[in-house]
């Protein structure tokens, strides 16, 4: 394929799309599989066959239109313009394309309004084809502007413009920490080697996020058309997307969309007539949250327990099998396409001086529309809570928002007024992590969810370092003291001693991280703390009080940390 | 071809040799060209097959990639998806990931644990139904989250879910899936140097 090839089966697809009246867009994310998606697209697919309107009316099975938990959604489009349905049923579907025949309301439903604050608030860049194409169709991406960025770039740039036009975007890692993407860009692509690697990561662990795989599963030649981008601009020709174990469907997808892709010649051998070759492969993990540490994930591809090793040399001089390798998360990748087809100036003009573009979102927890939104960076949290998401349900309170998963913190109601930054939430005390923000109302009890998010991390600790593996037993059992009213002042002061030493000493960003959940919470309701040790009194009604303080049993964690088995509370 | 006598590998049993799932794992191993780095994709493939990875299946692919035991061992220690014991007739995860756990899931476990006699991670001593939490599904708009056998139930409280893991025991053993195909995967490239 040429890039003339590439618009012809654009402008195929476009007037095949135009040819029909109308199509009816259903989500085929997991969220509204679940809410039982499939049942309302077999029931429109039937309808329309039987009413003899394949020529008029398709049925397409698309990726996430974003408010999951009003699922599953249905989104008619007809000339130009566009109605959205949330809670779909099969009767209720057949009622809508019945309307639609007949070019009425539906009696019984009745669409979002078309301001819906959810959907209108929202600026959709990475996500711009989620919702909107069948991402199981390449030639859908393509009508939509897909791999135009990579056809631009192969024939018109040279790889140091792309690394600049990447620089000069100042898209920074949407993975957590916010690298800046051209940086780290340009270091691979100046680190010696003759063979280099680009790896996506989509390990995404956090609980509560689900950006990725929506991505993945909605649009997933944007993340092939981003890492091809970055071969080129790197100089690699072989990519792996690491694809979370649990998401089937997402790599399900990906692996059809890289066929697809290599059979229209826009992956694998001379990418759209030019010199430039790259494939990609899927890794799949197995479960393991450490690996979305970029060594562990490296080690994990090469068939290896996801343990980190020490930094530097950075990845991008030493990494799969000792060559320079390319991590980027994939939302990261997702942007790219952007970046480079729209030009860097376009994409640096959104968000704020230092945090630009737009960031994804994972809104869920207790908020009235839980779902996945894109807003520019620096939008505030009060927006995004209640415009957004629409406050807190049942007349609650908001309590505080939880960002960046096991290695973020929170952010209490006093400081709605932030701008969702890297940097307004690095001085707060947490991290924009990778885009999960849990909304708690005041049913939740800081200690538990710290305590809950130790948990987490003891769990998940690779046992590698002692701080971390030691050190994050020994923090839940402080914690689970005191949730459980049995713990003194000590022990609070001996939780924070324990936060700065895992802190400074661990191994890699899992031990590293692990105490902000604590330190987050202690520093914004340490009074919590104090009820809970000092008045045995858990103001949520969520730790359940033993009747008197039992000194410390704390042998058992001792053994376990050591590595002797045994069952730790 | 260098492997061709691998077949014969005298260590396996004639019962494992023999078996009908093992096929896909000798075909996951070919696809890879018995390269070591394949290891974490073979042993997905043996425990989608088999439903756990007995000593014997790790010993043969340990052989097979030429990688001591150990690791084999190791990895399959190390990672959660991996399970060496043979699991439950049916299966209940409950997420207990931040969105689940801000809407309650953990008194979902308590209840399941307190219902069928059995610690979260076991299965229960007459085999038939297996209890595990998961770190979040990524479907948090349906928080809090069960998934019964593979089907997922949203917006899942305390008693619907012991009535679901209820009703799924009743109705017997589930009807044995086929092996899923796994996507082919181009086991040749996807470069070692």
């Amino acid at each position: 394929m040429i890039p003339a090839d590439l618009r012809v089966m654009a402008e195929q697809e476009r007037e095949r799309q135009e040819g029909f009246r109308c199509r009816i867009l259903v989500c085929a994310g997991t969220p509204c599989l679940s809410a039982g998606a499939d049942a309302v697209l077999e029931t429109l697919r039937q309808g329309v066959a039987e009413g003899g309107l394949d020529a008029e009316i398709e049925p397409v099975a698309s990726g996430c239109m974003g408010p999951c938990s009003r699922g599953p959604l249905v989104k008619v489009r007809s000339r130009g313009k566009e109605v959205i349905y949330e809670r779909v049923t099969p009767e209720s579907a057949r009622q809508i394309l019945f309307s639609v025949v007949k070019g009425r309301k539906p009696p019984t439903v009745s669409p979002l309004p078309p301001d819906f604050p959810f959907l209108a608030r929202q600026e959709r860049v990475v996500l711009a084809n989620s919702g909107a194409i069948n991402p199981e169709r390449i030639e859908e991406y393509v009508a939509a502007g897909g791999y135009g960025a990579l056809s631009h770039a192969l024939h018109e740039m040279t790889p140091d413009d792309v690394c600049r036009e990447v620089s000069l975007s100042g898209l920074r890692g949407r993975g957590g920490a916010g690298y800046p993407t051209g940086v780290k860009w340009s270091l691979a692509r100046k680190a010696p080697g003759e063979r280099k690697y680009v790896v996506a990561n989509g390990d995404e662990g956090d609980p509560g996020a689900y950006m990725d795989r929506s991505i993945m599963e909605s649009d997933p030649h944007r993340v092939l058309e981003g890492m091809a981008l970055a071969g080129y601009a790197i100089g690699a020709e072989q990519g792996f997307v690491y694809v979370r174990g649990e998401y089937h469907l997402a790599g399900r997808r990906l692996e059809g969309a890289i066929r697809d892709a290599e059979r229209k010649g826009l992956l694998g051998s001379r990418v759209l007539g030019s010199n430039f070759n790259f494939r990609i492969d899927i890794r799949t993990g197995a479960g393991a949250f450490v690996c979305g540490e970029e060594t562990s994930l490296m080690a994990s591809i090469m068939g290896k327990r996801g343990q980190p090793w020490n930094r530097p040399p950075y990845p991008a001089q030493k990494g799969l099998w000792g060559n320079p390798t390319l991590i980027n998360n994939v939302e990261t990748f997702a942007a790219v396409p952007a970046v480079v087809g729209r030009g860097a100036e376009w994409f640096a003009a959104i968000g704020t001086p230092k945090s630009r573009g737009t960031k994804v979102y994972a809104l869920c927890g207790q908020v009235e529309i839980a779902g996945l939104i894109e807003v520019p960076m620096g939008t505030t949290l009060r927006e995004v809570v209640f415009e957004i998401g629409g406050g807190i349900p049942s007349g609650k309170r908001f309590k505080a928002a939880q960002s960046g998963g096991p290695s973020g913190g929170c952010i209490p109601a006093a400081f709605l007024d932030t701008p969702l930054d890297y940097e307004s939430m690095e001085r707060l005390g947490t991290i924009m992590g990778s885009g999960g923000l849990i909304i708690m109302d005041e049913t939740s009890c800081m200690p538990d969810v710290a305590s809950f998010f130790l948990d987490f991390c003891r769990d998940e600790s690779c046992g590698k370092c002692a701080p971390c593996r030691v050190g994050t037993v020994e923090m839940h059992r402080l914690l689970r003291r005191i949730t459980s009213g049995t713990a003194t002042m000590d022990d609070l002061a001996k939780l924070e001693e324990l936060c700065e030493l895992v802190g400074t000493t661990s191994l890699c960003g899992l031990g590293m991280t692990a105490p902000n959940p604590v330190l987050s919470t202690l520093r914004y309701f340490r009074d919590e703390y104090a009820d809970h040790i000092r008045q045995r009194r858990c103001a949520a009604g969520v730790c359940a009080m033993a009747e008197s303080p039992a000194p410390g049993a704390g042998g058992e964690a001792l053994l376990h940390a050591m590595g002797v088995p045994g069952e730790v509370e | 071809m260098r492997h061709a006598d691998k077949q014969s590998d005298s260590s396996l049993s004639p019962a494992l040799a023999s078996d009908p799932r093992f096929t896909a794992v000798e075909r996951t191993l070919k696809q890879y060209q018995y390269r070591p780095d394949a290891l974490i994709e073979v042993l997905h493939v043996a425990q989608e097959a088999f439903g756990f990875l007995s000593d014997e299946l790790m010993d043969h692919v340990a052989r097979q990639l030429k990688v001591p035991l150990s690791r084999v061992y190791g990895v399959a220690t190390f990672y959660h998806f991996f399970s060496l014991e043979p699991r439950g007739e049916h299966s209940c995860v409950v997420c207990t990931g931040t969105a689940c756990y801000v809407k309650r899931s953990g008194e979902i476990v308590k209840r399941l644990e307190g219902e069928f006699d059995v610690k979260g991670g076991n299965t229960t001593a007459d085999g038939k139904l297996t209890l595990s939490t998961v770190r979040c599904l990524g479907s948090c708009g349906l928080a809090p989250v069960v998934v019964l056998d593979g089907e997922i139930a949203g917006r899942s409280t305390p008693d619907s879910a012991a009535a679901a893991a209820h009703r799924l025991i009743a109705e017997g053993k589930p009807e044995k899936k086929p092996v899923a195909e796994r996507p082919r995967r181009r086991g040749r490239r996807g470069g070692t140097p």
